[in-house]
């Protein structure tokens, strides 16, 4: 049974993530799957992050439907991105490396 | 109370503008310059850039010339372009509207068009302020939807308060259009699930297949590097939020750019080209959509953003709902709906929809939109091609 912190939104009971309804900073405690985290980065406003733990291969669910699939084990709590899940569809496009290797050292990559 | 500017064809107009539009781009700082001299209220510039002949770029400009929100078109022509002047200057005319064409070549330059240009338009404007307004029911209303610059928030926020928005002017008769097929794929069947009919429902997964299949071809899905900054990982992920704008009525027809809905109901809107992959992406950015969804008749389109849009368009305004509460302190002036307060418990989906929806409303009785305010008409037509849609696109009567 997942137990949902105030912080967090749960959109369909199916779903193995869960969504920031805030901004939440690192160091932030919150309860995940009946468990107490302490987030290691920020975790932006919108952003998603397991539930329970998501083993790869494993399909992403949120809204009550697949959402693309794990490329790695995800811990209960750890930050679900383009860092460890996929499209079953077309790949997905982001600036995160260009960021990180050319971009303002103010604005850092996530994860 | 809402009032329209009645139109030969049955229509009525919640604006009277009157439309510049260059037919090719060579012709396109003519036109603005033309429209430079007016309130951007009044004039407002539309066009298509290439110069070898499309009959979608033709149809397109076609429909917008003689959309409802249109009361005058002038037609700025290099001369020498592909695009059929004739055939669009003789569809306005046919619509009951003033045209005139202004061709550079023939007129002398850029100085002599631009004079030609203005004064032509200082005779229109006077009538088209002048014109009469007549009641407007709801029914009358056409309505589309489009999201961009989406996040993590769009689905749940702003993208759902405009699918309540929809469901009820639907249940109030008014035609509503969503659209952007390659942000569908992973719903298909839950949407065809909707269909009135199974027919219907099978054209609904095929446009759908189409669209995935041309992104797969182009490489990139209809996602932006924007989109997972702010918390997208995938396009089923925007899929799923973008879905939820066409909220929960049944879904009645598949039109193509340029259709206008028969009658009133919930329509999809199916933007990927026909045939082989052809001219590179469906749409190049979001008022490539919003130009298709006001050629389909929309005398409004509701525009849901998280990151933070600031677009509005020529002809019809844009209503910017802005699902994420942090945008929406950072840009409110861009903004027309904060449908972030729903995540921070200030306002629930239901008040939010109906705040949408009474907004439209207040369209019709002379309120204006922020991007309206703030001159914004974004306007892009590029090349191309659509079969036309098939007899189980369209309700039967």
């Amino acid at each position: 049974m997942i137990t949902i912190d105030s912080r967090l939104l749960l959109l369909d009971p199916s779903d193995n993530v869960l969504v920031a309804r805030a901004r939440l900073a690192a160091g932030e405690t919150i309860a995940v799957d009946g468990a107490l985290l302490t987030l290691t980065a920020e975790l932006p406003l919108g952003h998603k992050l397991a539930g329970r733990r998501i083993a790869a291969g494993e399909k992403i669910l949120k809204y009550g439907a697949p959402i693309g699939s794990a490329t790695a084990d995800i811990a209960p709590g750890e930050h679900v991105h383009v860092h460890n899940m996929k499209s079953e569809y077309t790949p997905t496009h982001h600036l995160y490396d260009a960021r990180a290797n050319g971009g303002p050292a103010s604005r850092k990559a996530l994860p | 109370m809402m009032t329209g500017y009645p139109r030969a064809d049955g229509r009525k107009g919640i604006r009277n503008v009157a439309v510049v539009a260059y037919l090719v781009e060579c012709a396109h700082h003519v036109a603005r310059e033309i429209a430079q001299g007016f309130r951007s209220s009044e004039v407002q510039v539309i066009g298509f850039p290439g110069c070898f002949p499309n009959a979608y770029g033709q149809r397109m400009m076609e429909q917008l010339a003689t959309h409802p929100n249109v009361g005058a078109v002038l037609l700025v022509s290099l001369g020498c372009e592909s695009f059929n002047r004739y055939a669009l200057a003789e569809a306005v005319r046919a619509s009951g509207r003033p045209v005139h064409i202004v061709t550079i070549q023939e007129t002398g330059g850029t100085r002599s068009s631009i004079a030609a240009g203005r004064r032509w338009l200082e005779e229109q404007l006077p009538a088209l302020a002048a014109a009469p307004r007549l009641p407007m029911a709801l029914s009358e209303l056409v309505i589309g939807t489009v999201c961009g610059g989406s996040d993590g928030t769009s689905g749940i926020t702003g993208n759902p308060a405009a699918g309540r928005a929809f469901d009820q002017f639907v249940a109030e008769g008014a035609t509503c259009i969503f659209e952007e097929t390659g942000e569908l794929i992973g719903c298909e069947h839950i949407m065809a699930a909707r269909a009135v009919t199974l027919e219907l429902g099978r054209e609904l997964e095929a446009a759908v297949a189409k669209a995935a299949r041309y992104y797969a071809t182009l490489g990139y899905g209809s996602f932006a590097a924007g989109n997972a900054d702010g918390g997208l990982s995938t396009i089923e992920e925007k899929s799923m939020g973008a879905y939820a704008k066409s909220g929960a009525s049944p879904i009645c027809g598949l039109v193509k750019p340029g259709d206008v809905p028969p009658r009133g109901g919930l329509y999809l809107l199916d933007v990927v080209p026909d045939g082989e992959v052809r001219f590179g992406f469906p749409n190049i950015n979001d008022n490539a959509e919003i130009a298709e969804l006001i050629a389909c008749g929309s005398h409004a389109v509701l525009f849901v953003t998280g990151r933070g849009s600031v677009v509005g368009s020529p002809i019809s305004p844009v209503v910017k709902i802005c699902a994420n509460p942090e945008t929406y302190r950072r840009m409110a002036e861009d903004m027309d709906v904060d449908a972030g307060a729903i995540l921070e418990g200030r306002a629930t989906l239901d008040e939010v929809g109906r705040e949408i929806h009474d907004l439209v409303v207040a369209l019709a009785d002379g309120r204006r939109t922020a991007s309206e305010e703030l001159g914004h008409q974004e306007f892009v037509l590029t090349y191309k091609a659509f079969e036309p849609i098939g007899p189980a696109c369209l309700p039967a009567r």
